[in-house]
């Protein structure tokens, strides 16, 4: 069973590695605690009727600043490499394309407004192209995730927050909302397809149309 | 129970003159109860007077009806009938004051705990229990709602049902379990610990335990709303708290009368421990506990307004119409998040340095050694109070605040882990070379730390910012904060109540029960949150009923 949804996207891929760097830490932290009590509670039992005291030991300065500093230099290490990956997910492209998302309940709604602002209740993506979302809500706060891009961004009423996603496969996913959001909460949904880039082309270009042939008839 | 120590009269309470008059007049629950519907019918009389006085339609609106006179005026008729302002009263007319001082004798009858009573062991004692009961309540509707999450769909509750349980067991757990028990065996011990007769303020200790059960009646009865019980979550999200059942109200007035309770002991806590400690008990002498619910309570006085400030500002917004987070009118919705949570993570360590204290002394007795490091575990807790209070951005990393916020708020997140590191290092450095007596007080303990240490470390993942984005708001933050608040804050109640068990109630536990509970809890609480972990990361929501993997992900 894989631990982590597939990846289908570069931000994917960055948040992924420092997941799996920190996962590392923090399963060699845990096993040194667990081998520390383990070890202590089999060596230094005492017996029942034992009273007497364990040795006076009140400290050890250099044991002390040994578990500072690597912790410290642990944490420094997590800090540095989520930055990075932080920025690097956050770096916009200007070839990007833009959709504007609006949440509300129970639903998702895009508008895609480099090709004349039409609207659809699936996101459809081009593969390999970034997306730069613009979300807003009309009600409550929702949030924008879909776990193969594993990025994920609030929809705030009142302001717009922003996200960037760079598919990388083909292929359909789906949109939930992770913001407790009322009653149909957990049915907030939608389809995410990733198309290729001429197949995107196309799709949007008739969409275009439809939406001018509409506004003129 | 507290023995009889002495029966030094008191100057005798003023005779009454008759039984009746004793009964109907004298502080106790006949009192409380027709002291409760007077003060309602004040409440009710003001509201409906008032509206009709301006001419508001309908004068009579039960909204507003109970807010004001169901969640304000009958709890204080309820105190003023139980007695709990008697003393104050009395002085403050000018009558002759009635000696109260019950710090000689504690409880006579296990009558004397259902009393205002002050003694600080008979109020530990009474905040144990009852935060006992409200954890007991909490529990059964993680019981309900884990029933209803056996199969995919709809089994026996509606959406509001168990959006409604979701919020109410989690704000009992936090405000009528974790945070009150902490401060009930403080309560107990830190007198005891520092040499002080009594805690500073005998009657607004046991002012502050009375203002729980109000509490948590409150949270409780909100499931018996029209409409349902409040539903946005224990953190109550506006506007989503703003625009839901009416039962949001009563979560806004719970957290009020909850915080109110928890301000007023820590303050008690800060004026006992700073003045009255024994000569010879200078700071660098004081128990660990005692320094920790030292700290504990400078983070509950500093930040406990904010999340009062909160639920105020959403319940005007419900009821005045004040726009705070009405976005039409140019509210803020984001500004409460920030205010929640400048509250509401250092409430995590509220919930956390407490059962640090407890684990300290019980680590060290059990294995018959000082504790290691002893200015370095103070420092290290003075360190997580400051830290504190600079953390709170890191609940909101997707919730489209100033994204410059993020990394700095990374930055203080991940340096809490160095002094909680040096704690863990320090307990475990006490064990070593120890004779360490498995009791299970000691069990708890060593439970504790173990699996606070995977709280902790979920805690770091969830601190850094791109892996937080992929897990906020999943199963991975419920595994996250049940390993924070049930293997550390829960374990560590269980430590101290096993701990100062005999001493408070003068028996001795049954050993072999108690080790059956430790294991039992240690093995069912690891099946049942572990897993979450994983079903979370691959993407499993939290708050939400669908939580079977293919629904989830709609495959």
């Amino acid at each position: 069973m894989p631990w982590l949804p597939p990846v289908r996207s570069k931000e994917a891929e960055r948040i992924d590695f420092v997941f799996w760097v920190v996962v590392g830490i923090c399963i060699a932290v845990f096993a040194v605690v667990a081998a520390v009590t383990i070890y202590s509670v089999m060596t230094f039992r005492a017996r029942p009727d034992d009273d007497a005291d364990g040795p006076p030991i009140h400290g050890h300065t250099g044991l002390e600043i040994t578990w500072t500093a690597i912790p410290a230099v642990l944490v420094t290490i997590i800090a540095v490499l989520s930055a990075v990956a932080l920025a690097e997910n956050g770096d916009l492209k200007s070839n990007r394309l833009q959709v504007d998302v609006t949440a509300r309940q129970f639903a998702w709604s895009f508008k895609y407004p480099q090709y004349g602002n039409f609207e659809t209740t699936e996101l459809r993506l081009e593969e390999g192209r970034q997306v730069e979302l613009n979300l807003t809500a009309l009600d409550v706060i929702h949030s924008f995730w879909v776990p193969e891009f594993r990025q994920k961004q609030d929809a705030v009423p009142g302001i717009t927050t922003h996200l960037p996603i760079t598919p990388t496969k083909v292929g359909t996913d789906t949109l939930i909302c992770t913001e407790l959001c009322g009653l149909g909460h957990a049915l907030m949904r939608a389809k995410v397809i990733v198309m290729r880039p001429a197949d995107f082309q196309q799709w949007a270009r008739a969409q275009k149309q439809k939406g001018a042939q509409a506004s003129a008839g | 129970m507290t023995e009889v120590l002495d029966q030094t009269p008191h100057a005798p309470p003023a005779p009454p003159r008759s039984r009746w008059h004793r009964l109907l007049l004298g502080p106790g629950f006949i009192r409380a109860a027709w002291m409760t519907a007077l003060f309602f019918g004040i409440g009710f009389g003001l509201v409906v007077g008032l509206r009709s006085l301006a001419g508001y339609d309908p004068a009579v609106d039960w909204l507003i009806i109970v807010t004001v006179a169901g969640l304000i005026t009958a709890p204080l008729g309820f105190l003023a009938g139980l007695g709990a302002f008697d003393y104050w009263v009395y002085y403050a007319l000018g009558y002759p004051t009635r000696d109260e001082d019950h710090s000689g004798h504690g409880a006579r009858s296990w009558k004397d705990y259902f009393r205002v009573n002050t003694d600080h062991k008979v109020i530990g004692v009474q905040y144990v229990v009852t935060t006992i009961v409200f954890f007991l309540a909490g529990g059964l509707m993680a019981m309900i709602f884990r029933a209803e999450l056996a199969k995919p769909g709809m089994q026996f509750l509606d959406n509001q049902e168990y959006n409604g349980l979701i919020s109410v067991h989690a704000a009992l757990m936090i405000f009528l379990f974790v945070i009150p028990a902490f401060a009930g065996l403080a309560n107990y011990v830190i007198p005891l610990m520092i040499g002080a007769p009594d805690m500073a303020f005998p009657r607004l200790n046991a002012l502050s335990f009375w203002l729980l059960p109000i509490a948590g009646i409150i949270m409780l009865s909100s499931v018996a709303v029209p409409g349902g019980a409040f539903g946005a979550g224990w953190t109550g999200y506006a506007p989503l708290s703003v625009v839901g059942t009416n039962g949001n109200v009563w979560f806004n007035m719970g957290v009020q009368w909850a915080g109110a309770s928890s301000i007023m002991t820590a303050l008690n806590f800060l004026v006992t421990i700073i003045t009255m400690r024994a000569p010879g008990m200078t700071f660098w002498r004081m128990p660990l506990l005692v320094w920790a619910n030292f700290t504990t309570s400078l983070l509950v006085v500093l930040a406990t307004p904010f999340v009062a400030g909160s639920q105020f500002f959403v319940m005007f917004d419900r009821l005045m119409h004040t726009n705070f987070f009405n976005f039409h009118e140019g509210g803020y919705v984001l500004g409460y998040q920030h205010i929640f949570w400048f509250y509401s993570h250092p409430a995590v360590y509220i919930m956390m340095l407490p059962g640090f204290g407890i684990a300290s002394e019980v680590i060290s007795v059990f294995s018959r050694k000082p504790i290691f490091g002893y200015r370095l575990m103070a420092l290290s807790l003075c360190a997580i109070l400051v830290l504190g209070f600079s953390v709170w951005a890191h609940h909101m990393f997707v919730s489209g605040m100033a994204s410059w916020l993020r990394v700095p708020m990374m930055v203080t997140t991940l340096l809490i882990a160095i002094p909680t590191g040096i704690k863990v290092f320090s307990w475990l450095a006490t064990t070593w070379e120890g004779r360490i007596h498995l009791e299970t007080p000691m069990l708890w303990a060593l439970g504790f730390v173990s699996m606070f240490v995977i709280g902790g470390l979920s805690g770091i993942m969830l601190g850094a910012v791109p892996i937080d984005i992929h897990t906020s708001d999943t199963y991975f933050v419920v595994a996250h904060i049940h390993y924070v608040l049930l293997g550390g804050s829960l374990f560590t109640i269980f430590a101290g109540i096993y701990y100062w068990f005999p001493k408070m109630t003068g028996r001795m536990y049954n050993e072999r029960l108690g080790k059956l509970h430790f294991w039992l809890t240690f093995i069912g609480f690891n099946l049942t949150f572990f897993p979450m972990h994983i079903i979370g990361v691959q993407g499993c929501r939290g708050a939400s009923r669908t939580t079977a993997r293919s629904s989830a992900r709609g495959t």
